[in-house]
């Protein structure tokens, strides 16, 4: 087992990292960029190194600095996180290089699955459904536009390479499709330097339900179960849950094995998801291999808070050569979870992301929550990074208990000094539809106007508060005097 | 203003080196300490020290006399805060010049104010010889040193002393006028007249050390009290007899915490400008002063020429007083009422001075400004209730005196780097002379040439320009002292606090002229 990890990450997910790395008794090495110094996973780590400016190129996406980092602190393995360098297979080369053990797939694996048209024919080979959909070798816009045809309307252009809905086009009608082609094309050439592009038939009213996995270096493969995901604002997820309101007993037997036969395939080792798209519900429903995410996945506690295990400790443990530690018939999900995302945006601006220092942030706890939080009381949320503050999870013997104990939660989760999407995350968790379990990956567009809170003007309450804030008190009555006000004490060294 | 404080800063820390190398080379082989480190092992660990004028002298006696030779200013011993007179041995051998009597008395009057146990680190060859007449006979001169020391033992001011090199002449009076009086053994000496006045005198050859040592004091002539082996075992001695004083000070019970202005202090630089013709309005001053910027204004909309109101400086209930323009009656009336009100409840006084004095005009003395102006004048000078001056600008004329200048004895007064001192513009006295020498022309039947008027006017105004600037001031002992405006708001707390060791008395006023 390794006696020093670097955690080549930041916010909630170097600190959760860096949790379980505690427990498990492992010295810890924190990095951290100039706009990080003061940060919350910084304090935490054992020893922390600056890498250089708060731009990520110039910090957390320096291959570079990280690895000088490893050498100079001696760590023996880097765990990269979601986002930055994780699903960099380069990176992970030159880890294995360095002689650095990298606690993630093989590069091998990650390149072969990160590339969607690779990935598919994986899929195709393992018997693994996957959705209608063709890379033409020749990508001109005539046989771009043929593949379509093909393929059958609405289709969904999308970037060979990258994902997180960059590039991503739909198109309902083939008039539309040359512009639509030559977007995704500037775009894709823009965010990943490949304009090779993908088309795919358009599931209408899909849901987005993954599968976590779990192999090691001996070859077993064990898979922990459903997420929903379908709740996302242009790709990027909100709310996730588990196990789905879509998936019976029957579909998640196939679904798993799916998701198993896939990672065999690609002889992946360490923690992953497979993400499939979801045509309607119950045992009939189809299923479509959508990509593996070779990866921890943000949303990874909700698996942690049902089946009873410790993702990142299960990542440690077969990076270093160790077995997957549990049978597939030893996992099962207790009751249901939910996560909701706290972003530092602003649901009533367009979601524009707010920066600040957060003046007032307490976590609420109460029996069956949990929140992973990359900052505290005081910290300085800046724009460098994405606006993710915390993740609330909540678990309940039902769903329902589920829902009702995140909304409890968000209640009493008071954040003053910048702006964030809680307002929209309560009314989401109180949404007719939500409560129903009525979801696909629409979701959010179609019911955006009664989840966005109005901006209405402060209350009087509101605004006679924040006087009483700003004026101290009520200004006559002064609290017992204490000697350490008087600025002899107070002072200390200084000289006038 | 930033540069004005980069020079201040660099005059300080000049100021604060003391004696040439040779001087400090020699104080350091006689196994003592510098006067700094002494304060430094005087003073509780992380306590403050405010220190009095370190730019007396500066440029007087050939600039020879850095700081007067004399370390002064107010910092916490055991707990308490207490008055530290401290000669630099560097400087001269400590002797006294006149700015070093008058940087002394300055400092045992603030003792006296605030009722502050004094410490003495006693370091000097006495006076010096050569200016004796500017130094020994007077009043205010080297006497007045053991007088006020006999008068403040008797108020119940303890005296302490702490030999730590000669004592010699009138110095030896020092310790032997303290209520108690340490001697550091090998380098603390005592005598009336040293070894050469002693062989002249009687033809007797002696040893410094066999005439006047520590073992001498300690055990055979009982002038001092405690023998220390080393400096650092007298300042340690010295913290012990501290502790023993049993005194204690009431703060007032209506204290807040103590709080940040919610203004940048650091914007006073963009503010106040180094001309004092450039108007602002001095509440944007104040809003970077005092407790979270807040200010309760007395009067605000009338005679907003002075501005008046209430506010908390480190958690202390303050009156200001500042100014906002030129006095007219109804300033100084407004201004009189407010320092009534403060008297009346036992609020401290911060004036902030910016002012080139009252109205003048045919109008205005009719209206009788000289009488309301006295009111003001009347009603500062019977103050009770502990003043601080800030020279934030100008200070010319009676406005000085209304504005609570040197003269009414308010606790501190210090001035900021910017600050002018006259009795009027050097303007207005080149007009005023060459009006006066144009007059008695014409009675002569001539007229004034404009040559001749120019050499009236070039050096009054090149001497009112030397003599007004705030370095001239704190050179003769005009002010505590020239402080950055920054320092300004804990120069304030740390003098308000040091203030409450002292009750305040009844106020009684006498005649208001109406």
């Amino acid at each position: 087992m390794f006696t020093r990890i670097l955690v080549a990450n930041r916010g909630e997910i170097a600190v959760r990292i860096l949790r379980t790395c505690r427990v498990m008794g492992i010295e810890t090495v924190a990095v951290y960029s100039d706009a990080d110094a003061g940060a919350l996973h910084v304090t935490l780590a054992d020893q922390a190194v600056r890498i250089g400016g708060a731009a990520p190129a110039e910090s957390y996406l320096s291959q570079k600095a990280i690895l000088d980092a490893a050498r100079a602190t001696g760590a023996q393995a880097i765990h990269p996180g979601y986002g930055f360098l994780s699903e960099n297979d380069a990176f992970a080369a030159a880890c294995a290089k360095a002689g650095l053990t990298f606690i993630g797939p093989s590069p091998d694996a990650m390149a072969k699955l990160g590339s969607k048209t690779a990935a598919r024919r994986i899929a195709e080979a393992a018997g693994v459904p996957v959705v209608p959909g063709a890379v033409p070798a020749d990508q001109s816009d005539a046989a771009l536009i043929a593949a379509a045809t093909k393929v059958g309307f609405p289709v969904l252009l999308k970037p060979s390479e990258g994902g997180g809905g960059i590039g991503m086009k739909e198109v309902h009608a083939a008039a539309d499709l040359p512009g639509a082609i030559a977007q995704a094309r500037r775009e894709a050439e823009a965010a990943f330097g490949d304009g090779t592009l993908y088309v795919e038939r358009l599931v209408t009213k899909p849901r987005h339900v993954e599968f976590q996995i779990l192999g090691d270096s001996h070859g077993t493969v064990v898979h922990l179960f459903e997420r929903e995901c379908s709740i996302q604002r242009r790709h990027q997820k909100v709310l996730e849950e588990t196990p789905s309101t879509a998936v019976t007993p029957a579909l998640r037997a196939r679904m798993g094995a799916a998701a198993v036969a896939l990672a065999r395939a690609a002889g992946y080792a360490n923690a992953g998801t497979v993400e499939f798209l979801v045509e309607g519900r119950g045992d009939s429903a189809s299923f479509y291999f959508l990509e593996m995410n070779a990866r921890l996945q943000v949303e990874h506690p909700i698996t942690e808070v049902v089946t009873g295990v410790d993702l990142v400790r299960a990542q440690i443990e077969v990076a270093a050569g160790g077995p997957v530690p549990w049978t597939q018939e030893q996992l099962t999900q207790r009751g249901h979870a939910i996560e909701v995302r706290v972003c530092a945006e602003d649901p009533r601006q367009g979601f524009l992301p707010q920066a600040g220092v957060l003046a007032l942030y307490r976590e609420p706890a109460m029996p069956g929550v949990r929140v992973d939080a990359g900052v505290t009381e005081g910290s300085e949320v800046s724009v460098h990074y994405d606006s993710l503050l915390a993740k609330l999870v909540a678990w309940g013997e039902t769903r329902e208990a589920a829902r009702l104990r995140a909304h409890e939660a968000l209640a009493h989760y008071p954040i003053l000094g910048i702006r964030t999407n809680v307002p929209l995350l309560m009314r989401l968790l109180t949404h007719d539809r939500f409560v129903a379990g009525d979801l696909d990956t629409h979701f959010l567009d179609a019911e955006a106007a009664s989840l966005v809170p109005p901006d209405s003007p402060p209350t009087a309450d509101a605004r006679a508060v924040a006087a009483l804030v700003r004026r101290g008190g009520s200004g006559i009555a002064a609290p017992a005097a204490e000697t350490s006000w008087d600025p002899w004490t107070s002072l200390g060294g200084r000289r006038v | 203003m930033e540069r004005l404080v980069a020079d201040l800063r660099t005059r300080v820390e000049r100021a604060r080196q003391g004696g040439d190398e040779r001087s400090v080379k020699r104080h350091r082989e006689q196994g003592k300490l510098l006067v700094r480190e002494r304060l430094e092992r005087l003073l509780d660990p992380d306590s403050p020290f405010l220190e009095l004028s370190p730019l007396a002298a500066d440029a007087l006696y050939d600039d020879d006399a850095p700081g007067a030779g004399l370390v002064t200013g107010i910092g916490r011993v055991s707990g308490r805060e207490v008055l530290v007179v401290a000669n630099d041995a560097t400087v001269k051998g400590g002797t006294y010049y006149p700015m070093t009597v008058k940087k002394h008395l300055r400092a045992q009057q603030v003792a006296l104010e605030n009722r502050l146990p004094c410490l003495y680190l006693v370091d000097s060859g006495g006076a010096y010889l050569p200016l004796q007449a500017e130094v020994f006979p007077d009043r205010e001169h080297f006497g007045r040193i053991f007088f006020n020391q006999a008068r403040m033992s008797a108020e119940g001011i303890a005296q302490v002393a702490i030999v730590m090199g000669s004592c010699t002449a009138g110095g030896a009076y020092v310790p032997a006028m303290s209520d108690e009086t340490i001697i550091v053994s090998g380098t603390g000496t005592i005598f009336l007249g040293g070894p050469p006045l002693v062989k002249a005198a009687t033809g007797e050859d002696v040893t410094a050390e066999e005439l006047g040592g520590a073992d001498v004091h300690a055990r055979l002539s009982g002038v001092a009290d405690y023998l220390a082996h080393d400096d650092a075992h007298a300042l340690e001695l010295a913290r012990t007899i501290v502790s023993t004083l049993h005194g204690s000070k009431t703060l007032p019970a209506d204290r807040t915490p103590p709080e940040a202005p919610a203004h940048d202090p650091a914007d006073i630089y963009g503010i106040v400008s180094a001309d004092s013709r450039h108007p602002y309005d001095v509440r944007e001053v104040i809003a970077r002063l005092v407790d979270g910027s807040r200010f309760d204004e007395f009067k605000r909309l009338y005679a907003p020429s002075i501005v008046t109101g209430f506010a908390r400086l480190h958690g202390f209930l303050v009156g200001i007083v500042a100014n906002n323009g030129v006095l007219f009656s109804e300033s100084a009336l407004k201004a009189t009422h407010f320092i009534e009100l403060c008297n009346a409840r036992g609020v401290p006084l911060v004036f902030l001075q910016n002012i080139t004095g009252f109205m003048v005009g045919r109008q205005y003395e009719r209206g009788g400004i000289a009488k309301d102006g006295a009111k003001m004048v009347h009603a500062v000078a019977n103050s009770t209730v502990p003043k601080f001056t800030v020279v934030i600008g100008g200070s010319f004329g009676a406005g000085n005196y209304g504005m609570c200048g040197r003269a009414y004895d308010p606790r501190f007064l210090w001035m900021w780097p910017n600050a002018r001192i006259s009795v009027m513009g050097g303007e207005q006295a080149a007009s005023v002379l060459s009006t006066v020498k144009r007059d008695q022309l014409a009675r002569e039947g001539r007229t004034l040439g404009e040559a001749e008027d120019a050499q009236i006017r070039e050096p009054i105004l090149e001497k009112y320009e030397r003599e007004g600037s705030p370095y001239y001031s704190t050179a003769r002992l005009w002010d505590d002292g020239i402080i950055d405006p920054l320092h300004t708001r804990d120069a304030l707390g740390l003098g308000i606090s040091a203030a409450y060791n002292a009750p305040i008395p009844a106020v009684r006023f006498g005649i208001f002229r109406m």
